[in-house]
């Protein structure tokens, strides 16, 4: 696995927020703010540290807190795979 | 002792939403309650068969995700999910617009006594089987005791003063009087009541401690209040979230209906273990009679706490026969079909006192074959149809905590 995609971080969420209900993110959503999707701190907290137990990466705090779209939590995610 | 407050400014209850062990919505928890339907039962959330304590009031078949989107429910404990079905229900019976008031002008102040303690379970599992790396963030706040005054204040734009009372069966009274505080102080509407959920094996396990939960595993004599045979007694989850507003405010904006006026209310503390001196349930009775401006020949029903413990009913019933004089008023205990609720119970018992008001009928107390040594005039078996006006409601809390509410229809 040396890259995540936009149907990887929505499964990943689906298992940390447990989303069946027709409020899961599109492709469209890529670049909008999580505050703007209804996911608040925690709900970011929690999908980092899935990506965290899944894809076997440590997340600095500081960095979760500069992850603000889903596309910044691909982009991070996808540059520290390239690295590993 | 008050002067009886301004009809207009008082606060009266114009929204009730119920989730009950015996009816998740509150016209069908009222018709269960009515016919003396009873949700208590053997647990069956987990196996209790390694547990002294068998028997209790779930609220099965409960969905969470018919109340809350996904991502709520993934944040919060089943005592808020609870609340989030209760709060919807009370709020559209209202009738109240949410955007016809300020945010700053609503308040959200629950009774909470369980925390959220089957979520904080599963999380402690986690811990000590996969490492701290395995606890979810939502862990935070999910167990907290604040966690559905919090979830309330977001999800219905509440920003007034948000509060929550821990004074275990005593706080969904307390509330009513936290209620009263911020409206005579500019709040324009409060959603009051509370809701627990403790029945998740650590829960039980937490609350045996107290030694007054009953062991008999027959559903219908596990919970029996002022019989020969009480013995304890059964837990239940669930709870009522009321809507309350001034009278001015209710007429004022064509509120559908103004189901009661909170006219009374005194909390009391018991004195310590073995001080000799008396508990304080009469003295919260009639501090609340004095509050309401009420005689006690004015009071048509009682909604009693009865706890189940012999002791406990037996004060109970001295405080209720030296107030009313023997069999002086008619008495009632519908908690007999839920089990006793912690923080929900006495705010159901405040919906059950005005739908009584509403219906003008008193629910029964169910199971019970009342000991003639307490003179209470206990409505058992069927309802009982009555001119009701005035109804009070006890309420203790363990640890001391004591409380009565006078409702008056409006």
């Amino acid at each position: 696995m040396s890259s995540i995609s936009f149907d990887d971080l929505k499964a990943v969420i689906g298992r940390c927020i447990g989303e069946a209900d027709g409020q899961e993110i599109t492709e469209g959503d890529l670049g909008t703010p999580f505050t703007d999707l209804g996911y608040d701190s925690l709900a970011v907290l929690e999908i980092a540290s899935q990506l965290q137990r899944e894809y076997g990466l440590k997340i600095p705090d500081e960095a979760i807190e500069s992850m603000e779209s889903p596309q910044a939590v691909i982009d991070y995610v996808n540059t520290s795979l390239a690295a590993v | 002792m008050s002067a009886v407050r301004d009809r207009e400014s008082a606060p009266v209850i114009t929204g009730v939403g119920v989730v009950a062990p015996n009816g998740l919505d509150r016209e069908t928890w009222w018709r269960a309650t009515l016919e003396g339907s009873s949700g208590l039962g053997r647990i069956s959330r987990f196996d209790p068969a390694g547990y002294p304590v068998t028997v209790a009031g779930e609220a099965t078949g409960f969905r969470a995700a018919d109340h809350a989107p996904a991502r709520l429910v993934a944040e919060t404990d089943a005592m808020t999910q609870y609340a989030f079905a209760a709060a919807n229900e009370a709020l559209a019976d209202a009738g109240v617009a949410e955007d016809s008031l300020a945010d700053l002008d609503m308040a959200a102040i629950t009774a909470n006594s369980s925390g959220g303690v089957e979520f904080g379970q599963r999380e402690l599992q986690k811990l000590y089987s996969e490492g701290p790396q395995a606890v979810g963030a939502y862990m935070s706040i999910a167990w907290f005791y604040a966690a559905t005054t919090g979830q309330l204040s977001i999800r219905h734009g509440m920003r007034g003063p948000c509060g929550v009372l821990c004074s275990e069966q005593a706080g969904g009274l307390d509330v009513l009087a936290q209620a009263r505080r911020v409206l005579a102080k500019g709040t324009r509407l409060v959603l009051s009541g509370g809701t627990d959920a403790s029945l998740s094996p650590y829960g039980l396990v937490c609350q045996l401690s107290n030694g007054r939960l009953s062991e008999e595993p027959r559903p219908e004599r596990a919970f029996v209040p002022f019989d020969p045979a009480a013995g304890g007694y059964v837990p239940g989850e669930g709870g009522a979230i009321l809507v309350v507003e001034s009278a001015a405010d209710a007429r004022a904006r064509g509120a559908g209906r103004i189901y009661a006026e909170l006219a009374g209310y005194a909390a009391t503390t018991d004195p310590r273990p073995g001080s000799g001196r008396p508990p304080g349930i009469r003295r919260a009775l009639e501090l609340a009679l004095a509050d309401a401006g009420t005689a006690p020949e004015d009071i048509d029903v009682v909604f009693a706490d009865g706890y189940g413990v012999p002791e406990l009913d037996r004060q109970e019933a001295e405080a209720v026969t030296g107030v009313f004089g023997p069999a002086g008023v008619p008495v009632t205990v519908p908690k007999t079909m839920t089990g006793r609720l912690y923080a929900g119970g006495a705010a159901l018992d405040v919906a059950a006192a005005v739908l009584a008001l509403r219906d003008q009928v008193i629910p029964p107390s169910v199971n019970v074959r009342p000991d003639p040594a307490h003179h209470l005039d206990l409505v058992t078996d069927r309802p009982r149809e009555a001119s009701l006006r005035t109804a009070l409601v006890l309420a203790r809390g363990y640890g001391g905590f004591n409380a009565a509410v006078v409702l008056r229809a409006a």
